[in-house]
């Protein structure tokens, strides 16, 4: 009997649209999204206001806005995915979900979407901050929009690690801890005083693995393309060695 | 291969760490039988079963579900196969309808296949009053019967049913086994169980395992056969008991 590719194209679709609305409701139908994005709103609000002295800056642009989203996606991304796949193994749903006719692959980009369209929304509703800029002077729109894509990428790769580990760990906590720590390093490598205490040739090395650093193009309203690129590619990675880990797991 | 053949068993080993679970397992499942997978716990029934469904790689040997095999056409053999897994896992947040919609759109079903399939297990399970309940809320019976529901929704050639009736009560179990006896009528079935009064009510074969192997492929009434008394629980006794314990073995 052939394989008809097709059929498994049409076949995979179907399961990452399945599954993608599947985790959408696990979301919203529970407290989880609400209560993920009021704390997000509330905490960047906090930190915009407070600790980036908006007001005091005397500039329309959102760069303190910008600035504290890696540190907030650090802390508050891990703890939505977290439970993605310990949950299906805490459950024994994922001895269900590993007898449908999807490849694994389909159920880490289902997953990974939905989380990921959790983290869109609340970005999303941080839009009154973009219109009380404009609504406070004339701000470099352009440069806010390609912010908000960047950072929206940003949100992405930190999903990724997140979702990964919750495959390779199985342990929300355990999970949470790791994912913590690993975007952590993605995000310290960056820091200039990480640079510093490496030396020249290998702080730029570094950096050019930071989700820091390729963040801080996009802040000054410059589109770079590696940067684009390192986003995708960083997420295409996490996703992959997430099928891996889900797929090792039919090893027992 | 024989086309009502639905499900092929060949070979099949597994071990975990230095523990053999299940050796060189093999049977066929031909559509419109029933059989059943008896064996005491811990005999390698649920590992065996996981294989066929996919969820673990065999060591050796493979499983055909209608013509494609579980290893190298996996999907194309999920496609034919209905799975209740130990313990009926569910997702408790979910309606049952939004459960059961979820199966089917996996699955690939359209729109109004979907609709039409959700109608259509929702009577042979006989879950209609709690299609909008969230399965949180339902009682264990109603758990499995859902459970049951989202094997059959894609209307499945070969259903391979773990413990179907585990943690029923006595109504339960009725309902479940007239449930299952109806489907047999075209369907290849294969229950996995410890309880001998189910072998007798939905079986017409018997495959019994113990310690990993196949022990005996035969009909209730011969296995009943190989003890003088001709009693099913006798010849299950004397097959799986003078050894040494079973409990050795992985689930």
């Amino acid at each position: 009997m052939s394989i008809d590719w097709a059929q498994e194209a049409r076949q995979s679709a179907n399961a990452v649209r399945a599954i993608y609305l599947r985790e959408l409701s696990a979301y919203f139908l529970t407290p989880l999204a609400y209560v993920f994005m009021a704390i997000f709103l509330i905490a960047l609000g906090a930190f915009t206001f407070e600790i980036g002295r908006f007001f005091d800056t005397n500039q329309a642009d959102l760069s303190p806005f910008f600035l504290f989203h890696p540190w907030l996606y650090l802390i508050f991304l891990p703890a939505i995915a977290m439970r993605l796949w310990a949950d299906e193994a805490r459950g024994g749903t994922l001895e269900l979900l590993m007898s449908l006719p999807a490849p694994a692959w389909s159920l880490v980009l289902g997953k990974f979407l939905a989380a990921w369209t959790v983290a869109g929304a609340a970005l999303v509703l941080t839009a009154p901050m973009w219109i009380s800029v404009n609504w406070l002077g004339a701000p470099d729109n352009a440069a806010i929009a390609l912010g908000y894509l960047m950072s929206f990428l940003m949100a992405g790769a930190y999903l990724a690690i997140a979702c990964a580990m919750s495959s390779a760990a199985g342990n929300q906590v355990v999970a949470f801890v790791i994912s913590v720590a690993i975007g952590f390093l993605f995000t310290a490598a960056g820091l200039p005083v990480v640079g510093g205490a490496m030396g020249p040739g290998m702080a730029d090395m570094l950096a050019s693995f930071s989700l820091l650093a390729h963040f801080e193009a996009a802040q000054r309203g410059v589109l770079e393309v590696r940067s684009l690129v390192f986003y995708l590619g960083f997420i295409a990675l996490w996703l992959t060695l997430n099928t891996m880990w889900v797929s090792a797991r039919k090893g027992g | 291969m024989d086309p009502k053949e639905a499900l092929k068993v060949s070979g099949l080993s597994r071990s975990f760490g230095s523990r053999k679970a299940v050796r060189d397992v093999s049977f066929s499942v031909f559509a419109g039988q029933a059989v059943a997978f008896l064996g005491p716990n811990g005999a390698g029934k649920s590992t065996t079963l996981r294989m066929i469904a996919g969820f673990l790689e065999p060591d050796a040997g493979d499983a055909h579900i209608n013509g494609a095999s579980i290893i190298t056409q996996r999907a194309q053999a999920q496609r034919s196969l209905g799975y209740l897994a130990e313990g009926a896992p569910l997702y408790l947040d979910l309606s049952v309808r939004a459960f059961l919609g979820f199966l089917a759109r996996t699955h690939g079903l359209t729109s109004a296949a979907t609709r039409d399939a959700i109608a259509r297990v929702a009577a042979d399970a006989g879950i209609g009053e709690v299609m909008g309940q969230r399965i949180e809320t339902l009682s264990k019976g109603y758990r499995r019967r859902v459970a049951l529901a989202g094997a059959l929704v894609h209307d499945p050639l070969v259903l391979v049913l773990d413990e179907p009736t585990d943690g029923l009560d006595p109504n339960q179990k009725v309902a479940m086994r007239a449930l299952i006896r109806r489907m047999a009528a075209t369907k290849a079935i294969l229950i996995s169980t410890h309880q001998l009064d189910e072998v007798e009510a939905m079986c017409s074969r018997v495959v019994l395992i113990d310690r990993g192997a196949i022990i005996t492929d035969t009909t209730p009434a011969g296995l009943a056969a190989q003890t003088p008394g001709g009693r099913l629980e006798d010849a299950f006794h004397a097959l799986t008991l003078a050894k040494p314990p079973a409990g050795e073995m992985a689930a």
